[in-house]
């Protein structure tokens, strides 16, 4: 099954270090990891997506809960929460056909062009995995060059009220 | 040009405006925090350190030992004979590395250990400078916690923390390297600036109130309880609570490695140890156990065997202070993250011995009476088994502690000698490390000078840190090693024994030229003994002798308790004895050996 976590750490160096590093000696596999500050400067939130039963979840909540500079864990899957992922992806466009056939996917997709190259183009999108991956399956026949992910974060959602207008 | 400092009143901050150099912060943190000895071994990075050492000789003890390993391991020994926190030092670089296995050893035993490394100049860090390693990143996973200290400012509430972290909640290694600059810097510290934890937490888990009272219904009920008492309960201060426990339920008690002492041998009650070599009627009992009580345990392999299988039939109880453990290995009917103490405070309190248990009693009696321990009592020479047992009988009225290197000598003292008290067995039981033996009795005698320490130790363990007999002779630590020299790493042999047609694979430690190298060797014994263990511990100053005949044991035995200095007593022992009973690993009680 899958999981996001979400954890609050002290921003200190070598938090990321010791964190994935406890990840990978117990032998836990991550699909995505993402850490950036939060509105306090003294913490970063780092968010987990992974893969297993409730019985390693439990266990990589846990160990994670020990590491010292780890203030809180949460494992939000079971509640109601945004995720994205933003993705830059750099795509062949060699023709002008090539390049309105891109801009108009990134349109259905909510996405943009960034850059425009003699032969290239960048395009930016974010939202969620099941709109990232059809998007990059849609633009492979025309070639790409580059890509690059932030991996997943997310948020709770703060409960009763209108659902997101625009969750893709 | 510190003498001058008392401690404050409770009630009243200390108002410290002195200017002071960072290596006399830290010296002075070790003070305030209730050091009484640290295991220091001085290089480049950390003659500052070492400087401020001497201007607290009158209230700090330093004790050099031979080699930063040592020391280390020293410290641990202080620590697991105390509970305090032990302490040592090394300079950066190779200094630093070599406290690795001490570090990594306290983490898998839960000890509380303060590791204080030199480090290089905050400026050349990153620059591959002489004598830098990234200590911090190589001890992550090995340490409870960790700091590099980059900031002066830092040090004294580093240091408060370090100790708060490493003696609370489980215990365990905290590491703190400390550039030179750092300690060359001047500042003046502040005492009392709060620690910044904010992901640690401020108070020890503590059981609910219906959480204990499922625990004394589930005992009520029980018609085969068994209690499973781990190292948690000595790290925990819990040994009286897990007695009255015991007394008042008669439900009997099997002991982990970690947990000898908890629970006195002497006892009807106890069935010693359980696991791949405790007794047979320890495994039995869990085995049939409709009921395990496990306090303060972390379900080991070389306890559980086949997770599967064991304790099969029991609901399980799991108490620890460490939630990770709970239902890590083997999943808990009623698992409960508390300091094992007040748990079993609240827990004897309202607890009612179970309905009827004189059947499930009786049964665990019966098992002990038919199948104790055992070792062949007519052998001509000295069994290592034997001679544990003479060195128990002869020390039982001391206050005797005793540690052990890894192997087979450690499981023959498991089994052999009888352990009263907590904290009088010392044993690298989780990391399993060789060389622990004798300077973890260093570490103890520093902290009881008055007490009988002896290191049981193997030939192959002994010579991994033998250059700490200089410690001993140097430091007036007068500790006693009952060496069984049978010149074979024995365990190992043990192995090939059972499992790998006897083929030796490196197990002999005399010359390769000998027929024991390859397994050809005639008789018990091996027919040379080397290296020359008495001229070795003589050259170090410290008393020794030899035997091989087993009318000799006792009056040596004697002789070497008596000796006022460190001694050495090198026991010929055979090398084709198997540490018996045996569960090989992944296994199930039903496949113990015997014989």
């Amino acid at each position: 099954m899958r999981h996001v976590l979400s954890a609050l750490v002290q921003n200190v160096p070598g938090v990321l270090a010791n964190v994935s590093g406890m990840l990978s000696s117990r032998g836990y596999n991550i699909d995505s990891l993402a850490v950036g500050e939060t509105e306090n400067p003294d913490l970063s939130r780092m968010t987990f997506v992974l893969r297993g039963n409730d019985a390693v979840l439990e266990q990589v909540r846990k160990q994670l809960a020990k590491i010292v500079t780890v203030v809180r864990v949460d494992d939000i899957s079971s509640q109601d929460f945004v995720e994205r992922d933003l993705m830059l992806i750099k795509i062949k466009a060699e023709s002008g056909a090539q390049r309105s056939e891109i801009r108009e996917l990134a349109d259905i997709f909510r996405g943009r062009i960034v850059d425009v190259g003699r032969g290239e183009v960048i395009v930016e999108i974010s939202g969620q995995e099941s709109k990232i991956t059809p998007f990059i399956e849609l633009v492979r026949p025309f070639g790409i060059i580059e890509l690059v992910r932030t991996g997943r974060i997310a948020m709770v959602r703060s409960g009763p009220g209108p659902a997101e207008a625009n969750d893709q | 040009m510190t003498t001058s400092i008392t401690k404050p009143p409770a009630a009243k901050p200390a108002t410290e405006t002195r200017i002071m150099l960072g290596a006399d912060i830290l010296v002075e943190s070790l003070v305030r925090n209730g050091v009484e000895i640290i295991f220091a071994y001085p290089g480049g990075a950390s003659m500052p350190l070492h400087q401020a050492l001497t201007r607290y000789r009158d209230r700090l003890r330093t004790i050099l030992p031979r080699h930063e390993q040592g020391g280390s391991f020293a410290a641990q020994g202080y620590a697991r004979a105390t509970g305090r926190p032990g302490v040592c030092m090394a300079t950066s670089g190779p200094g630093a590395t070599n406290l690795v296995t001490a570090i990594a050893d306290a983490k898998l035993d839960s000890i509380p250990l303060i590791a204080i490394t030199g480090q290089v100049k905050t400026q050349v860090i990153g620059t591959d400078a002489f004598q830098e390693t990234p200590i911090v990143e190589v001890c992550r996973g090995i340490t409870k916690h960790h700091y590099l200290v980059t900031d002066i400012k830092d040090l004294a509430r580093v240091m408060k923390e370090a100790f708060h972290v490493a003696t609370t909640g489980r215990p365990g290694p905290v590491l703190v390297d400390i550039p030179k600059d750092i300690q060359e810097a001047r500042f003046v510290p502040d005492w009392d600036a709060p620690m910044h934890l904010p992901g640690y937490a401020s108070t020890q888990p503590q059981a609910k109130p219906e959480q204990v009272r499922q625990v004394a219904a589930a005992i009520r009920l029980a018609r085969r309880p068994v209690i499973y008492a781990g190292g948690g309960i000595i790290s925990g201060e819990a040994s009286e609570e897990l007695r009255e426990l015991a007394h008042k339920t008669g439900i009997p008690v099997a002991m982990t490695v970690m947990g000898l002492g908890a629970f006195p041998n002497d006892d009807p009650q106890s069935l010693d140890m359980l696991g791949m070599h405790g007794s047979v009627y320890a495994n039995y009992a869990v085995n049939e156990a409709d009921l395990v009580l496990a306090l303060g345990v972390r379900f080991d392999d070389r306890v559980t065997g086949k997770l599967a299988e064991f304790a099969k039939h029991a609901k399980i109880v799991h108490v620890d202070v460490d939630a990770s453990e709970l239902n890590k290995n083997k999943l808990a009917h009623i698992p409960i993250c508390s300091d094992v103490k007040p748990f079993l405070k609240e827990l004897c309190r309202i607890v009612q011995p179970p309905e009827d248990i004189k059947d499930w009693v009786k049964q665990c009696a019966e098992w002990k009476r038919t199948e104790p321990y055992k070792y062949d009592r007519n052998f001509d020479g000295i069994l290592a088994q034997h001679a544990i047992a003479e060195l128990s009988r002869l020390t039982q009225e001391r206050e005797t502690i005793i540690t052990v290197g890894v192997g087979q000598h450690q499981m023959w003292a498991a089994q052999f000698y009888r352990f009263k008290h907590p904290r009088t067995f010392e044993s690298s039981s989780g990391l399993g490390t060789m060389g622990f033996g004798l300077p973890a009795a260093l570490g103890a005698q520093a902290a009881y000078p008055d007490r009988l320490v002896v290191d049981i130790d193997g030939d192959g363990s002994f010579l991994m840190n033998i250059q700490e007999l200089a410690t001993a002779h140097c430091e007036n630590l007068p500790i006693k090693v009952l060496l069984l020299n049978n010149q074979h790493l024995g365990m190992v042999v043990q192995w090939e024994d059972r499992f790998m047609d006897g083929n030796r694979a490196h197990t002999y430690l005399g010359p390769i030229h000998h027929a024991e190298a390859t397994g050809q060797g005639s008789g018990a014994f091996a027919t040379e003994r080397y290296p020359d263990f008495v001229s070795i511990a003589k050259g170090f100053g410290c008393g020794a002798a030899t035997i091989s005949r087993k009318a000799d044991l006792v009056p040596a035995i004697t002789e070497m308790i008596n000796y006022p200095g460190p001694y050495v007593l090198d026991v010929a022992t055979p090398y084709l004895e198997h540490v018996l009973p045996m569960i090989p690993g992944g296994m199930t009680v039903k496949d113990i050996i015997k014989e």
